[in-house]
């Protein structure tokens, strides 16, 4: 039922005359929530530009994997998107359970140094499960010091419409983007500004048929500010810390947009 | 089976420690045996201990039926020395307790007059609760000489005890003006030493169970109270207290104790924590008031709390910060309060950060702690250009998988995991990890040779086969010890 209303949305989005409407009530609103934080950059052109510019600071963003083996990609996209946000080396909170920690692998110092996130900005809160999980959040992206929270929420039951209007509330009041990683696409109406499905790409080789850097598949499914869906094959430069595009070897189609609805 | 300990009745009919169970019920047929229990012992011992520490802060437990208390500077809130041990044995033997209690200017003379004095010499006196309660009056320990205590007071074992009453040597005092020196070279050094401790020439300190705290604000309420808010109200004024007085010396604590002493006996701990060193009276109380909404039993007054106390175990040097112009404060400052908040509420163990290790076993050379532990800081050691050499999450203990490999010590061509079939299309390794063996005892351990594979589905995976094929294992075990994002 819920594809229906992201497709009704898609329709609003490809019909001009709704579009533009669209367009200037947005104009009209007090300080849209992304002009007030700025806008979180990809680091790569090809993306901000489908997003006018990036994710919106200050605001709740979901991620969920595409498939359960790709829980880890999920997660490590959600880790280079908190980097980003910050840049400046503010600290960043993990928020997890004991049960996802225990089915996901715990969080591992050297390997998140190595894809250009310093370990010692990351404080890592387990929470004893998914209700605790969600307190702490709410009351973390509350901490206008923190650059950015990733909640790590496993299946997230409980996250319904009204828990994360709350967050998303108290991510735009404080300016702290919140990333959420839920494992299971339920389908849950969320107040978040943009979700994304994520996938392992695969790498690019290196000499000796060594996997080469981390390949990430893309998605997004509903963002807020209007942009369409698309998909999209990046890489992480992890002496950047920013995305790129794979340097692939064969020719690929980089973006492929999504039909829409409307004739 | 043996006797280890028996009650007053039972000593009045004969019996004694030490003796054969069926001697003992051969003698009293209706003797009734209940299995011994030391560390039951060790806890009701602890308990009481706690229970003094409202008289002093510096508590030793002498086992395993001793305590000894070292009430320097602490009698004068009882009126003086008679009033605290009044006060002390009246509490213990209102508790049923049986109790013998001495009082000498060093710890090793109060133990021996309080142990030996016994019934003997009529040195500290068994009371009976009944008799306490029925005359009140306040108890005053017999004067009594060290020197009257029979030389078994020194603690020498049973044969240089033997050997001290051969030589004619029954009492402290036969041994207090002799010379030393000859004393010495009879019987050992070591009891010279212990004379002299024992007669309070030398003084040792105790080592209390609790390190005292720097600072400690106590309540005393003549009625209990029983009221839970009223409790919050002296415990908010106790804060404030120790808030003024941590701004005079210039001092913050990291760690706030409040420990509630219910008038039955039973006592409450509140403790919190804090990052940073704090006097910030708000923010105490607001960890207070977290800690006591996170217990696992409400706050249970009961007959009602008759001392309440506020602890600083260590204060540390705290200037006066400044907040900026707007009046707020820094952003680390706000982002280590959440820590606190999150450490009372969740406990401390599970608001962690990442620490190194000194070690190249994976799961040795970085790991989580405590958000408050001091740790070696994480660097990334991988150099520019290359993906990284290390997973983003490590599985602890590491899963088993299923592995083909087109020969055994090779690399890895398809691996089961989780129930599912996994082909690996480009790979790297093996990184090679030998065991810690100048840590092990038999030298040994198993080698694991690492392999960063990703899948026809570029899934990134970090496997290991535990074990060099043939030399050190003859079919080495696979395990899954890792994903890359």
């Amino acid at each position: 039922m819920s594809s229906e209303i992201e497709q009704s949305v898609n329709m609003i989005d490809s019909y001009p005359p709704l579009a533009r409407l669209k367009r200037q009530i947005d104009a009209l609103g007090p300080a849209a929530s992304s002009g007030r934080w700025g806008l979180l950059s990809f680091g790569l052109e090809a993306l901000d530009a489908r997003l006018d510019g990036g994710l919106a600071k200050g605001a709740v963003h979901e991620v969920l994997p595409a498939s359960g083996l790709d829980a880890a990609s999920a997660a490590a996209f959600a880790l280079m998107l908190a980097a980003r946000a910050g840049a400046e080396g503010g600290p960043i909170l993990w928020v997890s359970t004991d049960a996802e920690l225990r089915r996901q692998g715990i969080p591992y110092g050297p390997g998140l140094a190595e894809l250009g996130l310093a370990p010692d900005r990351i404080m890592l809160v387990t929470a004893p499960d998914e209700l605790a999980c969600l307190k702490v959040a709410s009351d973390s992206i509350g901490c206008a010091g923190l650059a950015a929270a990733v909640i790590e929420t496993g299946t997230a039951k409980r996250l319904d419409l009204t828990a994360s209007r709350r967050l998303a509330l108290a991510a735009e009041k404080s300016g702290v983007t919140a990333l959420v990683l839920r494992n299971s696409d339920s389908m849950i109406a969320s107040a978040a500004a943009s979700r994304w499905q994520v996938a392992a790409a695969p790498s690019v080789p290196l000499a000796g048929q060594a996997p080469g850097r981390t390949g990430l598949s893309l998605s997004l499914v509903r963002h807020r500010g209007g942009a369409r869906p698309f998909d999209m094959c990046v890489e992480w430069d992890h002496d950047r810390t920013a995305f790129s595009e794979p340097a692939l070897l064969r020719p690929v189609p980089a973006i492929v947009e999504r039909r829409s609805m409307v004739a | 089976m043996r006797v280890m300990a028996v009650d007053e009745v039972a000593l009045s009919l004969g019996l004694a420690p030490g003796m054969m169970l069926a001697d003992a019920r051969a003698r009293v047929p209706e003797v009734q045996a209940v299995t011994h229990d030391p560390e039951a012992d060790a806890r009701l011992l602890d308990s009481i201990a706690e229970e003094c520490d409202r008289y002093t802060p510096s508590v030793a437990v002498d086992s395993p039926d001793g305590l000894i208390l070292d009430i320097t500077g602490c009698a004068h809130l009882w009126g003086d020395e008679a009033g605290l041990v009044s006060a002390l044995v009246t509490r213990l033997v209102d508790g049923g307790m049986t109790v013998r209690v001495a009082l000498a200017e060093t710890p090793d003379k109060a133990r021996a007059l309080a142990r030996h004095g016994g019934e003997l010499l009529r040195a500290g006196r068994r009371l009976s609760p009944n008799r306490l309660n029925e005359a009140r009056t306040p108890y005053v320990p017999a004067p009594l000489s060290v020197h009257d205590l029979p030389v078994v007071a020194l603690g020498l074992g049973e044969e240089r005890t033997t050997a001290l009453k051969r030589a004619g040597l029954t009492l402290l005092g036969d041994l207090a003006n002799r010379p030393r020196v000859p004393l010495a070279a009879r019987f050992g050094p070591e009891a010279v030493t212990k004379l002299a401790r024992v007669l309070g020439e030398e003084d040792v300190r105790i080592t209390p169970r609790r390190t005292p705290p720097a600072l400690s604000f106590p309540r005393r309420f003549a009625e209990p109270v029983a009221r839970t808010d009223f409790v919050l109200a002296t415990l908010a004024d106790l804060v404030r207290e120790a808030g003024e007085e941590l701004a005079r010396r210039g001092a913050g604590g990291r760690d706030f104790v409040s420990t509630l002493f219910r008038s039955d006996g039973a006592i409450h701990t509140l403790r919190i924590g804090t990052g940073q060193p704090t006097r910030d009276v708000d923010l105490v109380l607001r960890l207070f008031r977290e800690r006591i909404d996170t217990l696992d039993d409400p706050l249970d007054p009961g007959f009602g709390y008759d001392l309440i106390r506020l602890d600083i175990p260590v204060a540390e040097a705290l200037g006066v910060t400044q907040t900026d112009l707007d009046g707020n404060t820094a952003p680390t400052r706000e982002v280590a309060l959440l820590a606190d908040r999150l450490g009372v509420r969740l406990g401390q163990a599970r608001v962690r950060r990442f620490a190194a290790g000194d070690s190249h076993i994976p799961e040795c050379a970085g790991f989580t702690v405590p958000a408050h532990a001091p740790v070696l800081p994480l660097t990334a050691h991988r150099a520019a250009g290359d993906p990284p050499m290390r997973p983003l999450r490590l599985f602890e203990p590491p899963q088993i998988v299923d592995v083909i490999a087109e020969v055994p010590d090779g690399p890895p061509r398809r691996f089961r995991w989780r129930r599912q079939t996994h082909d690996v299309i480009t790979f790297e390794g093996p990184e090679r990890i030998a065991a810690e063996w100048w840590k092990r005892k038999d030298g040994g351990g198993l080698t694991r040779d690492y392999f960063r594979v990703e899948d026809s589905q570029g899934r990134r995976f970090w496997l290991f086969r535990h074990g060099l094929y043939g030399t050190e294992k003859p079919n080495p075990d696979w395990y899954l010890h890792g994903l890359f994002g």
